[in-house]
């Protein structure tokens, strides 16, 4: 039997929407969110051929079933590799009891009142793991409400009760009268019928779709080259732009010399924005072989002058001081003056860049209604507020085409719209006269900012006479990634930046006396979220500092993890389920060894077993990593597992030799020569293990990512005796 | 004029002798499947297959692959091709799929020289091949469980 569950002060209002042979159109309404109504040019509604220009279209609509017997689920969010697009399409589909090959998928416009990320409030974007826990009930809400009205359909079309009516794998069946029908021979007279105000949804134990191996709904489009990203798309009249940009952060033109530049074939003209000087050229070869030709004379009079050993200087040198306090508990002070036993570390991790695969890019176009723009987009909010202040356009001007985004590890959500604002100033610049596609080269990419930043932690911990922590000091020096954008209000509170603490304020080891400090330099590198944000250098920082503790009070450090965590059940399940299944303490050979770290990021625990040999020549290789992995309900085990390892993999990198450099102000790296990234041959075995769990399901983009680097670390510090200082890991000689 | 043999089809183009092929392909000849990643052959993204062999198009000219068989993701035919597209897809490895149209031009060209190649074979193979999602277990396993099927199929490589 199944129970309503709705929970009332949450209760959503829906509408639908028919015309004559388009079928079913499902939307959901938030409570305050009003009922405007849009007629599109084109989107959503023209599948099938159906003429749609005489039909009240619901641009909020998550779920369409068309009379050819295709469920398309509407994603509000990005699909930039995570497997939003196929986990959105499960939790609808099983509501609906749909069969998953009907199923497709469709990206959603740029509309905060009916798309947002209902954890950001009145905000559409993607970020923070969230997609999946944000949509949960609403997905399945709306699946649950398309379902019911197929079957009131057929109540009405047979004149049978409804309560007789089951759903099975995309048939709407009547058993006593044998008769039954397609969703899409109902899609009609469904878009007919009253919209139920209380929809039922199942229990766990009732599902099909969620927590079984389903094939991605965008496999087929990337194995065939059919994908389409920016980078894809071509515009009639479309000019490609390439930029150059100040080789130094801050760095402004004085005057640039484009006469080289304008003998290449297919450059069409040359133009001077804020950032830079813009080539355009009717393709990109020609604006890259224009850029290369262009002569740039730059004004360095306020541009960045640092190196990162002088910033390393400056941040040791303010780690002296304490920060403002992120955590404060017991006496920290006194407790480390009076003990017998103090351990002390410090840590340094290098800016980072994100180094998607598709370098960023972003078509714009202006006409006489507004300015449209195509791209993996991540922060419709943001962007469409950017883009409509820089035209002087209201926001919903701004059409935005959210496509597949090449990768972005957080880069493509900038709070400062960024690359988007690039293009688009360059297209105010033309005056609109054609749409442009502003394309970035690696080196651009690579050296255009806007990195996770550049941190140095200090560490003192004091242990009693069993070896156990009874203080522990946590000094971390970086800047703020939220400083001057629309998120410093909510996210930075007493000069704290939730951001660049999280992973470390809340520790979870029971320790008496805790202390942990920020102190935030403002310099004029960009910085920005990258996968797992303030995790990816304070999970390294505590979790090779309780290797230290653990190893000098002569224990094991599972064991000692195990004694610390007894409050924190979540992260003890994942702790003992990788170190079983890693077969933690089971002898290896003399070179080998095994290193664990356990952390939470975004509601989601993970604990991760490296198994590390020490080779000959003085290096080493991760052979094995054993993941588990508590994220909630598990709804897509399959994509669970993928983002566990490509997110490991994504640490390892930044673990074993991601690293950019400052010298006078600007970026030594440019390419993947001299940023070196992950590949195939330093890929371990993986194996992924999820614990069993009915909590709501949390994120799993990003928690893999921080636990690796303190694993391996562990690895190399059983190894050899030494521990860790810095990021990318370096065997001393 | 270059004139390019293009997955069976003869064009004839209007470009510089120094574009390379991956702009060729993508900005000309629009097939988009080819990928720019680096434009210095450090990522793989852009490989395509001439005359069979997995190159770089991103440094090749197009001018200087006249009159050769130029195969992109949008042309792939043969048994090991589509073995290792069904592989991929039963397998779930695309993640952002960006790198994925040079990793399969890649790995076709693996199984075809070495039909069950090693751990070790596959790493000299595709090391040259960058994912950023780090798809990298799964590309190993999907190039062995397509040498396996095309085993079972008779050798077809």
């Amino acid at each position: 039997m199944k129970k309503p569950r709705f929970d009332p002060r949450r209760r959503q209002f829906l509408l639908t929407s028919v015309t004559a042979g388009a079928g079913l159109t499902l939307g959901v309404y938030l409570p305050g969110c009003s009922r405007e109504v849009v007629l599109p040019a084109a989107g959503p509604g023209k599948a099938g051929g159906e003429v749609v220009a005489d039909y009240r279209f619901e641009p909020n609509a998550f779920v369409r079933i068309t009379p050819d017997n295709r469920v398309i689920v509407i994603a509000k969010h990005l699909e930039m590799g995570q497997g939003t697009y196929t986990g959105l399409a499960t939790l609808v589909a099983e509501e609906l009891d749909a069969t998953w090959e009907q199923v497709e998928i469709e990206a959603a416009p740029a509309n905060a009142k009916l798309y947002n990320n209902l954890f950001w409030g009145p905000m559409q974007g993607t970020g923070g793991s969230t997609a999946i826990a944000n949509s949960f009930k609403q997905m399945r809400e709306a699946g649950a409400t398309a379902r019911a009205m197929l079957v009131q359909a057929a109540a009405q079309k047979w004149n049978v009760p409804a309560n007789e009516i089951s759903v099975s794998r995309g048939v709407v069946q009547h058993q006593k009268s044998k008769q039954q029908a397609s969703f899409g021979e109902l899609a009609e007279l469904a878009g007919k019928q009253s919209v139920p105000e209380d929809v039922f949804l199942k229990d766990p134990d009732e599902f099909q779709l969620i927590g079984k191996q389903l094939s991605r709904k965008d496999n087929l489009d990337k194995i065939t080259g059919k994908a389409i990203y920016t980078q894809d798309i071509q515009l009639p009249g479309m000019l490609v732009a390439v930029v150059a940009h100040a080789p130094r952060f801050g760095g402004k033109v004085k005057s640039f010399d484009a006469s080289q530049t304008n003998t290449v074939k297919g450059v069409t003209e040359v133009v001077q924005i804020s950032n830079g000087v813009a080539v355009l050229a009717t393709n990109t070869w020609s604006a890259i072989k224009g850029r290369n030709a262009l002569n740039v004379e730059w004004d360095n009079s306020n541009a960045f002058g640092m190196s990162s050993t002088d910033l390393l200087a400056d941040y040791k040198n303010k780690a002296k001081q304490p920060g403002q306090a992120a955590r404060r508990e017991g006496d920290v002070d006194k407790t480390l003056k009076a003990a017998k036993k103090v351990l002390e570390a410090n840590f340094t991790f290098p800016y980072l860049a994100h180094a998607a695969m598709e370098p960023m890019n972003c078509v714009v176009r202006l006409d006489k209604d507004g300015c449209e723009v195509w791209n993996g987009e991540q922060f419709q909010t943001g962007d469409q507020g950017a883009l409509a202040q820089l035209f002087g356009l209201k926001p919903e001007q701004v059409k935005i085409n959210m496509l597949y985004a090449g990768g972005s590890f957080g880069r493509r959500a900038n709070p400062k719209s960024d690359y988007l604002l690039e293009a688009a100033s360059i297209v105010k610049t033309i005056g609109g006269k054609a749409p442009v596609k502003l394309v970035w080269t690696r080196e651009d990419d690579m050296r255009g900012g806007y990195y996770r930043p550049f941190y140095y932690h200090e560490l003192k911990a004091s242990l009693d006479k069993d070896g156990m922590p009874t203080a522990w000091q946590h000094r971390i020096v970086g800047q703020s990634i939220l400083a001057n954008t629309p998120f410093e209000g909510a996210m930075v509170k007493d000069g704290i930046d939730a951001t660049s603490v999280e992973g470390a304020s809340n520790l979870p080891y029971a320790i008496p006396n805790v202390s942990v400090e920020l102190n935030s330099p403002k310099l004029p590198v960009p910085v920005q979220w990258w996968r797992s944000v303030g995790s990816t250098h304070t999970a390294f920082a505590v979790e090779t500092f309780i290797d230290q503790l653990a190893r000098t009070a002569e224990q094991d450090p599972v064991a000692y993890r195990r004694k610390l965590l007894q409050q924190h059940p979540r992260h003890l399940g994942v702790l003992n389920l990788a170190a079983e299944k890693a077969n933690w303490g089971q002898p290896l050979a003399k070179n080998q060894a095994r290193g664990l770290a356990v952390h939470e990021s975004f509601n989601s625990y993970v604990a991760q077993v490296a198994q590390v040999t020490l080779h000959d020549n003085n290096s080493f290789s991760v052979d094995r990593v054993v993941i588990a992995v508590d994220c909630g309900l598990a709804v897509n085990p399959d994509i669970i597992r993928a983002q566990m390892e490509g997110g490991m993999g994504f640490g390892l990198a930044a673990a074993l030799s991601s690293e950019l450099t400052l010298e006078n102000g600007g970026v030594v790296q440019s390419n993947f020569h001299d940023y070196l990234v992950l590949r195939m041959n330093q890929m371990p075995a993986v194996e992924v293990h999820i614990v069993n769990s009915t909590e709501a399901p949390t994120g799993v983009g990003e928690p893999a990512t921080p636990v690796i680097a303190p694993a391996v670390a562990n690895a190399l510090y059983a190894l050899t005796g030494k521990p860790f200082d810095r990021l990318p890991l370096q065997l001393s000689a | 004029m270059v004139t390019l043999n293009v997955n069976g089809k003869t064009h004839t183009l209007d470009i510089e002798d120094d574009m390379p092929l991956l702009w060729a392909l993508r900005d000309i000849l629009n097939l988009t499947g080819t990928k720019y990643g680096c434009g210095i052959a450090q990522c793989g993204a852009c490989t395509v297959h001439l005359d069979g062999q997995a190159i770089r198009s991103c440094i090749t000219p197009a001018s200087a692959v006249q009159g050769k068989a130029i195969t992109t993701i949008e042309g792939i035919e043969s048994l090991v091709a589509k073995t290792v597209q069904t592989t991929w897809e039963k397998l779930n490895v695309v993640q952002c799929g960006y790198c994925q149209s040079g990793q399969i031009m890649a790995a076709i060209d693996l199984l075809s020289k070495t039909p069950n190649p090693s751990d070790d074979q596959i790493n000299q193979a595709m090391s040259g091949n960058v994912c950023r999602c780090n798809t990298y277990v799964r590309i190993r396993a999907a190039i062995h469980e397509a040498a396996r099927t095309l085993a079972a199929k008779g050798g077809a490589a």
